[in-house]
């Protein structure tokens, strides 16, 4: 399979991550969406790596799992923290920043 | 053969896409989404990134996505999204629009790009590429210092996903008084020593428990006479 059929899977998947961002309004699934968009991200990194036959962008790929994961954490933590003070769970409603 | 496989875990990956997106209920969407990272993971092993796709179903098709799992669990699936209709059609509309308008726009620049080398299969294998050896080695010697910074960055998160969860005005009922109060024959072991109960606000030293108690007000930290 050619490079380019590996970006187009990238960018649909994206697109759907976008998509996603702009209507859910849940903040969970708005999470979701955001690791879809990392992800689209990490194929073409991936396919990249494979085209030029280095490693670098398999490192780069690894290091944007780790902020991934650092992102579920803390929007995990924000939502918990929302929960926990009876605010509504919907990005909607939260437009300040006040707790 | 390839190109069967390619074409499997594709329409995997974009039906689990799809299904995040799509889903009412957050838990259903998570399903979709463990769905997903296992359809890419069998891409990278395509794109013979053996490290990485190991990671991914490792990592964050099991860590990372049973950590979702517990906290939809927690705030309780679907009933606050049942309760207000879903967003109004012009948004959808616009929405869909915009992320088709942004499919275009990256196929374009893809295809337009004019590199050659997207057209082939890539780089001639060479033994060893992918494996968790080579990775290994480029972390430990070039990418060293993305390395430490990342893990820096895990150590932050960690200690911020605790701030920040963590219960800070005590156990309130539903007016807002306080349940529970720290009485003294409730209390099992002397204060101040640090308990998780303490720092969650839930034990608090005899001298600060007056009726007009801030709820936000945390236990001090040194010790007041007489207190323990």
């Amino acid at each position: 399979m050619s490079i380019n059929w590996y970006l187009a899977v990238s960018a649909l998947v994206f697109s759907i991550g976008a998509a996603g961002v702009l209507t859910r309004r849940n903040p969970l699934v708005v999470l979701l969406c955001l690791e879809l968009m990392l992800n689209a991200a990490n194929i073409a990194l991936i396919a990249f790596s494979r085209m030029h036959g280095n490693h670098d962008g398999q490192i780069f790929a690894i290091i944007v799992m780790v902020v991934a994961a650092c992102e579920v954490c803390i929007g995990l933590g924000v939502v918990v923290a929302l929960h926990r003070r009876r605010l509504p769970i919907d990005v909607d409603e939260l437009r300040e920043l006040h707790g | 053969m390839a190109e069967l496989f390619f074409f499997i875990a594709a329409l995997g990956a974009v039906a689990g896409a799809v299904g995040v997106v799509t889903l009412r209920n957050p838990f259903f969407s998570v399903l979709a989404l463990v769905f997903h990272l296992l359809s890419l993971a069998a891409l990278f092993l395509l794109l013979r990134a053996e490290f990485v796709a190991a990671a991914q179903v490792i990592v964050y098709a099991g860590a990372v996505m049973v950590l979702y799992v517990f906290v939809v669990a927690y705030i309780g699936g679907s009933e606050a999204a049942q309760i207000r209709p879903p967003v109004g059609r012009a948004q959808q509309g616009l929405a869909v629009a915009f992320a088709l308008a942004l499919f275009v726009e990256l196929i374009v620049a893809s295809l337009g790009s004019g590199l050659k080398a997207l057209d082939t299969e890539g780089a001639g294998y060479q033994p060893g590429f992918g494996t968790p050896e080579r990775i290994g080695e480029l972390l430990l010697t070039r990418f060293l210092l993305p390395f430490e910074v990342a893990s820096f960055l895990l150590l932050i998160a960690a200690v911020g996903a605790v701030t920040l969860a963590r219960r800070r005005g005590g156990i309130t009922g539903e007016e807002g008084e306080e349940v529970m109060l720290a009485l003294p024959a409730s209390r099992p072991r002397p204060l101040g020593t640090g308990t998780m109960a303490e720092g969650g606000g839930i034990l608090r030293p005899a001298a600060d428990v007056h009726p007009d108690t801030d709820a936000d007000r945390e236990p001090v930290a040194g010790a007041p006479e007489g207190g323990w």
